[in-house]
Parts: C-alpha cells; sequence; structure tokens
C-alpha cells in the first residue's frame, strides 16, 4: 500500500488534476445503515479482501459482516495492567525495603497489605495510559492526510449521518471499472473514485 | 416497576409511553449532528457572557485568596491546633466526591448498558475533570509550604527522601492523580469522533485546524471503530473500581485515624455513596439550566431526570442509613471517647451543623419519592442544590465535630472559617464554573456518536427500535 502511494505522489507533479492513473479505491454512499450493511456483505461474497467501511458511530454488525480481525486492545491493556502492577509495587518495596527503610510501629519493612493501594492505582494508570495510547497506534493515529477525505460527501457527512463503502486499489482483485460497476449495482446514493 | 419495565422491553412488545424515552421521536444522526454542532458553531448567547463574566469574577476572587495565601501563609486561615484539618480538607472531601458521579455515569451505567447515560455523559464527565481540579488545589494549599509539593511525588532526588507508602496521604496522592488522568484519558477518547464531526462542521479554518488536530484525523473507519469501542469498554471496566477506590482511598485519611468519630470501617463505603449523591446532585444541578438554555429537552428528558432523581434518592437513603448506623456504632464501640463524640456532635457547639446535615441529607431528599417532583425541573433543581450544601455539611461535621473535642479537654478548642477560607471555596466555584462554561461553547456537550446510535434504524445496540 505505502508503495503505490508513494508511487503516485511522484507522477502527481507531472499529470493535471482529475487525471490520476493511480486512485487509492473506489467509494460507495449509503444514506443508511441497512444499505451500507447489506453492501457490506456483497462487496465480501464478491471476493474483495481490501474494503474498509466508514460509519459516523461504532457498527458492530459491519464488522462483522467484513471478517475485520478481531481488536488487540485486550492484550495491550493486559499487558499495560501488569506492567503497572509491577511497578506500583516494586515502586513501594524497594524504595521502604532497601532505599528508605523505617520501623512505623513495628511493621516490616514489607508491609505488603498497605502497598495494595499504590498498586493498584498504578495498575489502574498504566492499563489505561496503554487502552488510549494503545487505540490510537493500533488505529495509525494521529494521521493528518488521509485520500477519503478528497471526496466531498465524505468530508461533508461521513462523521455525521453518511455511511461509505471503501475498495481499496490494493485489492488483488481490483480493478477501477469493476469496482465501479459492482459498487454502483449495490443501491448506493453516490460512487466516486478516491485520488490519492 | 421493575416488572412493568420487564413487560414493556422484552415481553409485550408494547411501546414506551412518551416520558420513557431516551431520545425524542424524529431525531435521526444528521438532525442530532446539526442540533449539537450548532451550539458550538452558532452565535454566543447573551446569558453565556453573562454567566463566564460571573465566573470570572468568582475565579478573581480565588486568585485574590490564593495570593494572600502565599504572601502571608496558612495562619489566614481559620485552622489552629486541635482542627488543623478546616475548609481545606472539608473542601477537598466535596469537591472530589462531586467529581464521582461523572465517572459512574460514564464508566458504570455503560456496563450496565443503561441507555439513558448517553446524552449525559459527556458533561458528567467534564464536570468530573471541573471538580477533581478543584479538589487537587487544596491538599496543596493546605500544605503550608505549596511550592514543595512536589516532594510527594516518587523521584529519586539529592536528599535521599522517599514517600512514606504505608501513609494513606500518600495513597490519596496515587489514587486522586490517577483518577485526574483516567477521566482525562476517558474523556478525550469518547470526544475524538465528535471532534472528527466539528472538524467537517467548523465554520472557520482555525476551527478546522484545531478541532483537526485534536480529531487526530478521525476518519470513522471500521477498523477505528473496532479498536475504539474496544478501548473505550476496557477504560469503562478500569474506570470503574478507580471511581470505587478512590473515594476509598479517601476516607482512609480518616478511618486509619484513631480519632473518636473517623475510626470507623463504615466510612468507604458511607464515603464512596455519598460521593456519588452529591455528584449526581451537582450534575443536576449544572445539566438543568443547560437544557433550558439550549433547549435540550428533546434529549436530556423526562426519563433522564427521573433516573437521575432515583439514583440520588436511592444513595441518599444509603448516607443517611449511614448517619444513623454511625450513631448505634458509637453506642454498641462502649467507647466512652466514641459516645461523647456523637453525643456531642448532636447535642454539642455544633448541633446545629448537625441538624441542617439531617435535614438537606436526610429529610429533604425524601421528597424524590414522589413522581412528579421528580418530574418538577424547579423543584429538582432545589433539591440538588440542598444536597449540595448538605453534602459539604457533612464533611463539616466529620471533620469538625470529632478535631474541636479530642481525648483530652485540654486539647479542645472551636473552629470557624474565615473571610479567606470563604474567599477560597466560593473562588473555586468559580474555577469550576469558568471550565464548564468554557466547555458548553467550545466542545460539543453531548456525545454525538453515542446519540446516533439511539436512533431508529441505527442498527446499533440501544436503538429505539430494539426496546419497542
Amino acid at each position: 500500500m505505502t508503495t503505490r502511494r508513494s508511487d503516485a505522489i511522484d507522477y502527481d507533479d507531472n499529470i493535471p488534476a482529475g487525471h490520476h492513473d493511480e486512485i487509492y479505491g473506489v467509494m460507495a454512499e449509503f444514506a443508511t445503515a441497512d444499505e451500507l450493511l447489506a453492501a457490506a456483505h456483497a462487496v465480501r461474497e464478491a471476493g474483495y479482501r481490501k474494503v474498509d467501511a466508514y460509519t459516523p458511530y461504532p457498527m458492530e454488525a459491519v464488522v462483522e459482516a467484513l471478517e475485520v480481525p478481531r481488536s488487540k486492545m485486550p492484550l495491550v491493556v493486559l499487558i499495560g495492567g501488569i506492567v503497572g502492577c509491577l511497578t506500583g509495587f516494586l515502586l513501594a518495596y524497594t524504595t521502604q525495603v532497601f532505599i528508605w527503610p523505617w520501623n512505623i510501629g513495628g511493621r516490616p519493612y514489607n508491609s505488603w497489605p498497605a502497598f495494595i493501594v499504590p498498586t493498584f492505582e498504578c495498575t489502574i494508570l498504566f492499563a489505561a495510559l496503554s487502552a488510549v495510547i494503545g487505540m490510537i497506534a493500533l488505529n495509525g493515529l494521529p494521521q493528518p492526510y488521509h485520500p477519503v477525505f478528497n471526496v466531498p460527501a465524505f468530508a461533508d457527512r461521513a462523521s455525521s449521518d453518511r455511511f461509505f463503502l471503501v475498495i481499496e486499489a490494493v485489492d488483488p482483485r481490483f480493478d477501477r471499472g469493476e469496482a465501479n460497476r459492482f459498487l454502483s449495482g449495490l443501491n448506493p446514493s453516490g460512487v466516486s473514485e478516491v485520488e490519492l | 416497576m421493575a416488572t412493568l419495565d420487564l413487560d414493556r422491553r422484552g415481553l409485550g412488545g408494547i411501546a414506551p409511553p412518551p416520558e420513557e424515552v431516551v431520545l425524542a421521536p424524529g431525531h435521526t444522526p444528521a438532525t442530532i449532528t446539526d442540533k449539537i454542532t450548532a451550539i458550538v458553531n452558532g452565535r454566543t448567547p447573551r446569558w453565556w457572557y453573562i454567566a463566564f463574566g460571573l465566573s470570572l469574577l468568582v475565579l478573581g476572587m480565588f486568585t485574590t485568596a490564593v495570593g494572600w495565601l502565599f504572601w502571608k501563609g496558612v495562619g489566614i486561615w481559620g485552622i489552629n491546633i486541635p482542627n488543623g484539618w478546616g475548609f481545606a480538607i472539608i473542601n477537598f472531601v466535596w469537591w472530589i466526591g462531586i467529581g464521582h458521579a461523572g465517572t459512574l455515569i460514564s464508566a458504570i451505567l455503560l456496563l450496565l448498558r443503561q441507555d439513558w447515560r448517553t446524552s449525559i455523559n459527556r458533561l458528567a464527565e467534564a464536570m468530573t475533570l471541573g471538580a477533581v481540579a478543584c479538589a487537587g488545589m487544596f491538599p496543596i494549599l493546605h500544605l503550608g509550604r505549596p511550592w514543595l509539593a512536589y516532594w510527594l511525588l516518587p523521584y529519586p532526588n539529592t536528599m535521599g527522601l522517599w514517600p512514606q507508602f504505608r501513609s494513606p496521604l500518600i495513597f490519596d496522592v496515587f489514587a486522586v492523580s490517577t483518577y485526574a488522568t483516567v477521566s482525562l484519558l476517558f474523556w478525550y477518547t469518547g470526544l475524538v469522533p465528535d471532534l472528527g464531526t466539528m472538524r467537517d462542521r467548523a465554520k472557520s479554518r482555525v476551527s478546522r485546524v484545531v478541532y483537526g488536530f485534536l480529531s487526530l484525523g478521525w476518519r470513522g473507519s471500521i477498523r477505528h471503530w473496532n479498536n475504539y469501542e474496544s478501548a473505550y469498554l476496557l477504560l469503562a471496566g478500569l474506570a470503574t473500581p478507580l471511581v470505587l477506590s478512590v473515594h476509598t482511598v479517601v476516607s482512609f485519611d480518616f478511618s486509619i485515624g484513631i480519632v473518636p468519630g473517623w475510626h470507623s470501617t463504615i466510612f468507604p463505603p458511607y464515603f464512596v455513596a455519598g460521593a456519588i449523591f452529591d455528584g449526581f446532585a451537582m450534575v443536576l444541578t449544572l445539566l438543568l439550566p443547560l437544557r433550558a438554555a439550549f433547549g435540550l429537552q428533546d434529549m436530556v428528558t423526562e426519563r433522564h431526570l427521573q433516573a437521575m432523581a432515583k439514583v440520588m434518592l436511592a444513595t441518599g437513603l444509603i448516607v443517611f442509613y449511614g448517619y444513623l448506623i454511625e450513631i448505634f456504632f458509637a453506642w454498641y464501640s462502649a467507647s466512652n471517647y466514641e459516645w461523647f463524640m456523637m453525643r456531642n456532635r448532636i447535642g454539642g457547639p455544633y448541633k446545629y451543623f448537625w441538624l441542617a446535615l439531617i435535614l438537606c441529607n436526610g429529610l429533604i431528599p425524601q421528597l424524590l419519592w414522589k413522581k412528579s417532583i421528580r418530574a418538577n425541573v424547579v423543584a429538582l433543581w432545589l433539591i440538588s442544590m440542598v444536597i449540595n450544601a448538605g453534602m459539604w455539611l457533612e464533611r463539616f461535621v466529620i471533620i469538625i465535630t470529632s478535631l474541636h473535642r479530642e481525648f483530652l479537654p485540654s486539647e479542645w478548642g472551636m473552629y470557624r472559617g474565615t473571610l479567606w477560607d470563604w474567599a477560597t471555596f466560593i473562588g473555586t466555584l468559580g474555577i469550576f464554573m469558568t471550565l464548564m462554561m468554557l466547555f458548553v461553547r467550545f466542545l460539543p456537550m453531548i456525545a454525538m456518536s453515542e446519540m446516533r446510535t439511539l436512533t431508529p434504524g441505527s442498527g446499533s445496540h440501544g436503538a429505539a427500535e430494539e426496546h419497542a
């Protein structure tokens, strides 16, 4: 995907706007969630694999229809939580036992019940940070530029009330004319090519 | 009541009556976007300038009071020996408690799939952040040498000092800073898709760039939503035990000490219930005027008000039970000091504070049993103000009635807040209101992407047709 995009940028300078040989993909716009869902099933059955849907709110049914792999978020957060737990406990343990031992009312240096609170708080803190940073990283954000915004209807309404489906040019079965024809047959309110 | 609801939801297939809807009929994803972005993109209403100006004035009072505090020291406050914890700690506990409702609404009610949380969670989370910002200031101002507050953090230093991890005061540092961070992360994560909408709807280039920058280039890809939903749910799962831990840890500040009236195992649950009680009162205090000002009755419906009033009633009863069982414990403990503390709390020099507390938190909220009162916006707002005051009194009573009569009569002494105590306390209301005013003006105050899932035909959980 990246090689194709950088190729395209190379000849962007020479070819006037609207005459790109390379495109990001073909996009269909749908007015309702049901139409998008039906289209997502159809595009998958037609054998396309590099397909993405864009919705103004989360839709689990579309995730399933496009067979998006399970999110890795739970694993990321679990690792974050374990690291936080160890950090919290070891911070309390090493400082109170080795670096700065104090006898407080005859309690053992390793008074672990008292260390549960900092341990717990660090677990939550690290897990929450890894949830947010992990989500941003797994989504490839922040992304200042993305070709889909070149479609005016997308930039206008994708974040509000319209549903979009894109067959990407990197799909092995991708053919510009064929993709156009196929998406036009799915009852969209519009089909457009996404320029790079 | 519960069986009736079950009938409507699952068995009978009867459409819910109008007062039960969480979103007025006729809304589509587009109308939700239009309505909520218009609040930010439209002309600034005149009342906003007045409210913001007033908030800034009160904020000015805070900076004056704190400036004088930094110049003179904590001697300008009413604290003394034995009343070392005066307004600063009362206000700290009050504010941090208020924050709890925001997390409860956004995290716990999400896990419980309560769809009425959707239109109020953004505002409630913003309220949490404002409240935690106010709360966090008080322990630092109370330090006496606030410029050394960073000594509380664990970092290697030339003095060879480390925080004492057995101390509840250090627990507090960890709990409150984690709470502030996680609340901010949760709020921001929820905002990202809506910031994308704001970017696409921006009127000027500057706002498009700013919202675009904050939205991280969000484009609503289904792969993004997949990770996003997972992350959001996990954050909710993490915030749930966190919010319960925070007020528990705050209550440890008291219950780990041996002072009569503090040394009690009832404190953690009773503090958490009080926090939610007060937090919901503060949400209503803010929400009801904003709902009227922005005409949000179609999104914040009577169902929301009824539900919030019921949560207040339930948590209020837990708190009231706490007050009564404290009296029982004091007597049953057979400790002279505990029993004296309780008799002194009820009949001593601060008896009117205790009576006002019982009136505000115990008796007046019982009006919420009546459905017509829960539906009456003015009555609900007044009751929530009474609860806000009552919960402040609760912290005053807990702290002062225990401290002013400790074990030995030689260490007895009265406490009263000075002008500077009041200026600092009321001043934090200025910080809070300033933050809230900026929030409603510059950010979408209702979670648009979540509201869209409530529209018919959205094909998502919580859509109206699935319940009907």
